[in-house]
């Protein structure tokens, strides 16, 4: 067990420390601050609103995720078997998980890094006004599980192919889904023809409607399982793409 | 140390690697030769417990690398085809990294980073990254890496590769010298080199064992193994297809026969009957000298697809479906 958390440590930061060793880092880090930014004081209206809240700052996050998240993680594994690193990686006295659980856990740290960089807009609203910072706790719990499920599947996609475009994109389709299964004008669509418990059911396995909960403030046992399970889904299926890719 | 017993691996129809049993010693180091596509890097990779195999087992030491991989791993060097590193990484980092997922911390990591670096010649590297080094410094740090904990079996695909003369000169020194306190295991195609690090190789060809011994006697199983080949003024190649050991007589460009022993074994009998007949002939000497037996020639004459070998493999094919 110390050996298994000790691996874990050692790839994750490698891992960690690959993103600074490149542009990579700085370059996401200042293009998510700035696409943050400008989200939600330019379109969101954040000053227009007259409110005290971040509401305008969180609700576009699944979209931005949508394009950053995948961006980041496609490397993860496409790279390792390009360049043929992954021989090495798994003969090292590792299991699998442990290398999948690592890396996952290195990508969302920096993840959560560029998120907890966005804390001048809090102060911001702290400053103007007298918020619920509860509730923008709730948020920032909510933005970083979406970042996460974002994430697990773009580990998941990454692990399928050698090409990193083609886990991007992949990736891109899959979290698309998952948002669009939530999202208003489609589930209004469906409400035409099937019936609500199906489009309540659809609408369930959305990122966007449990997402939704952390941004009213609630942090639910029941939105907590499912990105958990979205999670430990993701990251099974890794582990089995990987296995079959060394097997086939 | 390493114990291989009736390896196979399957691509979907084709047999890559088809029934493979050797063993390799501490204190050995076995040459693993084939052409391309003979099916040296699935076996080097099944060895190293990267690929599952489809049937057969490996162990290393007292483990099955299929049942216990990480005491399998531990025991393992591994020095991958293409010498892969984490190219953005500096070469110090790479090897402090593997230094530590080998379980090594503070001073023995340092010391081993230190051993591996001079014993590879990296220490005016150490601080570059990995992506801006020449091919053979790559490839150095890669070995590098494999050599850092000290292993007890080291498996190597083809570590010659894109390495200079010299280094190649200096790499075989170091497997030699490895060999001696370790089970080493290579693969290559080039064969001088089994003749400078091997004590034993093995010949693989389509997935299976087609040679198997001593550099020496791979060499025996050369046609012009034992032969001798004089260069004689007025040397005649009737008399001395008439001395009683001598085979088959054949003649080279510019006065020179090469004349083959009737045994095998009789190499000794028939220099010493030929030089009686030049003597008594007074054919004037210019070069006489009993030829080792070429391992390219080996090489070619037992992986090279003859329509003879076409037809059975055609029949082995037939007895499988």
């Amino acid at each position: 067990m110390n050996s298994s958390i000790a691996n874990v440590r050692n790839i994750a930061k490698r891992e960690l420390g690959s993103y600074f060793t490149s542009p990579v880092a700085y370059v996401f880090l200042v293009i998510f601050l700035l696409l943050t930014g400008f989200f939600a004081f330019t379109i969101g209206n954040f000053f227009e609103r007259g409110e005290a809240s971040l509401a305008s700052f969180f609700v576009w996050h699944p979209w931005l995720y949508l394009v950053l998240v995948p961006a980041i993680g496609m490397r993860v594994w496409s790279e390792e078997r390009r360049s043929g690193t992954m021989e090495l990686l798994l003969t090292l006295p590792v299991n699998p998980w442990e290398a999948i659980l690592a890396k996952f856990l290195a990508s969302w740290a920096f993840l959560a890094l560029a998120l907890a960089l966005t804390f001048p807009i809090v102060i911001t609203v702290n400053l103007l006004g007298d918020p619920d910072n509860g509730q923008i706790l709730a948020g920032y719990v909510g933005s970083l599980l979406l970042a996460g499920a974002y994430l697990a599947i773009t580990c998941m996609t990454s692990a399928m192919s050698r090409n990193q475009v083609v886990a991007f994109i992949l990736s891109v389709v899959l979290c698309l889904f998952l948002i669009l299964a939530g999202f208003n004008p489609v589930t209004d669509l469906l409400t035409r023809w099937a019936s609500p418990a199906l489009v309540d059911a659809v609408a369930a396995f959305s990122v966007v409607t449990h997402y939704d909960n952390f941004q009213k403030g609630v942090i639910d046992a029941r939105d907590l399982l499912y990105f958990a399970s979205l999670l430990g889904f993701a990251l099974f299926a890794t582990s089995v793409i990987i296995r079959n890719h060394r097997s086939a | 140390m390493i114990n291989i017993e009736n390896l196979c691996k399957t691509f979907g129809h084709n047999k890559a690697v088809d029934g493979l049993s050797f063993t390799v010693e501490r204190g050995e180091v076995l040459g693993f030769l084939g052409p391309n596509g003979a099916g040296k890097s699935t076996t080097m990779r099944m060895i190293t417990g990267f690929l599952p195999p489809s049937a057969g087992r490996v162990s290393i030491g007292n483990y099955d690398v299929a049942k216990s991989p990480l005491q399998a791993k531990r025991l393992m060097g591994y020095l991958p085809e293409n010498a892969a590193c984490y190219s953005d990484m500096s070469v110090h980092g790479f090897l402090s990294f593997v230094a530590e997922m080998r379980g090594l911390s503070g001073d023995a990591k340092r010391r081993s980073v230190q051993r591996v670096a001079e014993l590879c010649f990296l220490g005016s590297v150490l601080q570059q990254q990995i992506d801006t080094l020449s091919k053979g410094y790559k490839h150095r740090t890669c070995l590098a890496q494999a050599l850092i904990h000290d292993p007890e079996v080291l498996v190597m695909d083809e570590p010659t590769d894109g390495l200079d003369p010299n280094q190649k000169h200096e790499l075989r020194s170091l497997i030699r010298e490895m060999g001696r306190t370790k089970a080493v295991i290579f693969s290559t195609h080039i064969l001088e080199e089994v003749d400078a690090a091997c004590s034993r190789a093995i010949i693989i060809d389509r997935g299976r064992i087609v040679a198997n011994g001593t550099p020496a006697e791979l060499k025996n199983m050369s046609e012009f193994a034992g032969a001798v080949t004089l260069v004689a003024q007025g040397a005649d190649a009737h008399k001395l297809a008439a001395l009683a050991p001598a085979g088959r007589v054949e003649p080279l460009g510019g006065g020179g026969m090469r004349v083959y022993p009737r045994d095998r074994g009789a190499s000794a009998v028939l220099v010493k009957a030929i030089m009686q007949l030049v003597a008594h002939e007074g054919w004037k000497i210019e070069a006489l000298r009993t030829e080792e037996g070429h391992l390219d020639e080996v090489f070619r004459s037992i992986t090279l697809p003859d329509t003879a070998k076409s037809a059975s493999a055609v029949r082995d094919t037939q007895a499988v479906a």
